[in-house]
């Protein structure tokens, strides 16, 4: 689906910049194709801004999401990145700009969309499968019962809808790989465990659009780079356009078709390797920024600024989703 | 006290004791009132343990307070006090705690705030109304002396129509409860199912304490939940249990009280409380076993970094 894009346009790039005259111009690659129309964007915003408390978070955004594709939405603590989800969900209006979500205004289309929120994790003591959790993302926006999963007959139901619906969550907890731990307490889980079935529950209905707001954030080092593969082949397997929020783009590098860097209340959009250089990033932070890549493959950003004192998007409430806060500036956060 | 009405001995001959029991008509009725109110005590407290509203429940149950004492000031049945104060209670709980991402401990200090107004008010209406309460004991410890067929037919239909709303909004309450942010993004109405839930769990209070009186509720709106949610976490399973456990403790609590001079509430609440603690400590010795069974295989790597 997504793959071969390799002609990226880089009009996303000089797009961003339109609104943000301080961000610098990166090269437009020769042959880039346009949409094609038979592909509408999954999300697109064009020139958007947000105000939250009378401040404004970010302005002069464009980002386009096409159909099947892996974007990841970068930038530090407080530029505004869940927000920008917030946004695409239709939670938070514009203050400028538009938004289309899957051809429609935000908000319209959210059957269509799988969200998983930023760093939810279940108490220990919810007493419920996590298999039923998964169930919840399929139908439990349905008034009445039967209850998740639950041995209830129920006549008004056919059979053959319960075997469907049950069929179904087996399936989507086998494509994350859950299927050992999915009947167990959903508390009792490791966090790796509980997001990979917060993914299943996203994709449970099928979705062309998943948000994920920071699902490798509090996970060790090899379960980020799992659950980085596991989106990545869900991405492809299932044509499900992706748009990701994270600190730390290296889990991500082999995966993504494009990034959106958020920062000084701008973005960038465009290919790994056009938007984080240094370059780009000094243009963006107004501060001499470096990009450094090591022997294998990882990027690191060196000088970028502090985040801003005053947060005002939940990275900033986060009890435990600092774990990269400690050793963030060295890597592209 | 009952010993002095029947003076009745238990036989040993368990069928031969429960038709005795049943043939008086105070018995049944307390039979049915309190099955009534174990059903839907039962099923609203599995949900109030799930959502940790607990500290809500029992702010509820203080309603019962200025409830009572407000009925008795206007001259009407302690009963509509107690509904009325707990519906107002449940609304302003609603209204004042249920904002956007308030923390747990915001939301507990409005509860408590709520708490105070209302034991405030229970006092002032006690002083207007310049008596003693009547009967104090059976507001705060409950009774099932008495019940009347109206009181029993109060309760059923508060409990049908309690438990028909239930579940009507089941599965978006359950995701309300357990996941509110994907629930929210999905067009779930969180924060009005939220208040919704508050106003059935405050009927429920106001039904139970009749039984139990307001300082027991817990023994039939919590503990049962408690203790299913220990054994099981399907959720369906666990429900039936809730209410299996509920009528157990009624009816255990109330036949044992027949035979005893000791007053019910305090049959049901050991009860209550000893299923509790039997399976926790089951749970604790399950889980241990588990684990230690369980140690040498877990791959260290496997967890959080937090």
């Amino acid at each position: 689906m997504g793959s071969g894009r390799e002609g990226e346009p880089a009009q996303d790039v000089s797009d961003g910049a339109a609104g943000a005259p301080l961000v610098v111009r990166a090269p437009v690659l020769p042959g880039s194709p346009a949409l094609p129309a038979s592909s509408p964007a999954a999300v697109k915003l064009t020139d958007a801004a947000v105000r939250l408390g009378g401040r404004t978070i970010w302005s002069g955004v464009d980002v386009a999401v096409r159909d099947g594709e892996f974007v990841a939405v970068l930038g530090a603590n407080g530029s505004g990145k869940s927000t920008l989800l917030k946004v695409v969900l239709g939670t938070l209006g514009l203050a400028a700009g538009e938004v289309s979500v899957l051809g429609r205004p935000a908000g319209r289309e959210n059957a269509r969309i799988g969200y998983l929120p930023q760093r939810r994790s279940f108490d220990s003591g919810t007493r419920l499968r996590g298999s039923d959790v998964v169930r919840l993302g399929l139908d439990g926006d349905r008034w009445g019962l039967p209850l998740p999963a639950g041995p209830v007959r129920n006549r008004a139901n056919p059979p053959s809808r319960r075997r469907q619906a049950k069929a179904r969550i087996e399936e989507v907890i086998e494509l994350v790989g859950a299927g050992e731990y999915a009947n167990r307490p959903i508390g009792e889980l490791s966090g790796g465990e509980q997001q990979r079935l917060l993914i299943a529950q996203a994709l449970v209905r099928r979705p062309q659009l998943l948000l994920l707001d920071e699902p490798l954030d509090s996970l060790d080092l090899p379960n980020q780079a799992i659950v980085a593969a596991l989106v990545h082949d869900i991405c492809r397997g299932e044509g499900v356009a992706v748009l990701l929020v994270a600190h730390d783009v290296n889990p991500l590098l082999p995966y993504l078709d494009r990034v959106v860097y958020l920062a000084a209340g701008q973005a960038v959009a465009g290919p790994v390797e056009q938007v984080i250089t240094g370059e780009v990033l000094t243009g963006l932070y107004g501060l001499p920024v470096e990009v450094l890549k090591a022997s294998d493959g990882r990027l690191v950003v060196v000088g970028q600024p502090e985040a801003p004192a005053h947060h005002h998007d939940r990275h900033s409430h986060d009890h435990d989703g600092h774990a990269h806060e400690g050793h963030g500036h060295d890597h592209v956060h | 006290m009952l010993a002095e009405i029947a003076n009745p001995h238990p036989t040993w001959n368990v069928a031969h004791d429960v038709s005795e029991v049943l043939e008086y008509h105070f018995m049944v009725n307390a039979l049915l009132a309190g099955s009534v109110v174990a059903v839907m005590a039962g099923l609203l407290g599995w949900l109030m343990v799930l959502r940790r509203e607990t500290f809500a429940g029992h702010t509820l149950s203080m309603m019962a307070f200025p409830g009572a004492a407000g009925a008795a000031l206007i001259g009407v049945a302690a009963t509509w006090g107690y509904f009325v104060f707990c519906i107002a209670g449940a609304l302003a709980i609603g209204r004042l705690s249920a904002g956007e991402r308030r923390s747990w401990s915001e939301q507990s200090a409005t509860i408590g705030a709520v708490q105070a107004l209302a034991l405030g008010l229970g006092f002032l209406f006690v002083s207007l109304y310049g008596g003693v309460l009547g009967d104090l004991d059976n507001l705060l410890f409950g009774t099932f002396l008495g019940i009347s067929d109206g009181q029993v037919l109060v309760l059923l239909g508060v409990a049908v129509a309690a438990v028909a709303v239930l579940v009507a909004l089941g599965r978006p309450l359950l995701f309300a409860s357990v996941d509110a942010d994907v629930a929210s993004a999905r067009g779930v109405p969180v924060r009005s199912l939220g208040i919704v839930f508050l106003v059935l769990l405050g009927l429920a209070v106001a039904a139970t304490s009749q039984i139990t009186g307001v300082l027991l509720v817990f023994a039939l709106l919590l503990m049962p939940a408690a203790s299913a949610q220990a054994i099981t976490a399907r959720p369906g399973l666990s429900l039936a249990l809730t209410v299996a456990i509920g009528l157990v403790v009624v009816w255990l609590g109330l036949g044992i009280a027949y035979f005893s001079v000791y007053p019910a509430g305090f049959f049901v609440t050991s009860i209550s409380f000893a299923i509790y603690v039997a399976i926790q400590v089951g749970a604790w010795a399950r889980s241990t076993t588990r684990r230690g069974l369980q140690a040498p295989e877990q791959p260290p790597a496997e967890g959080v970094i937090a």
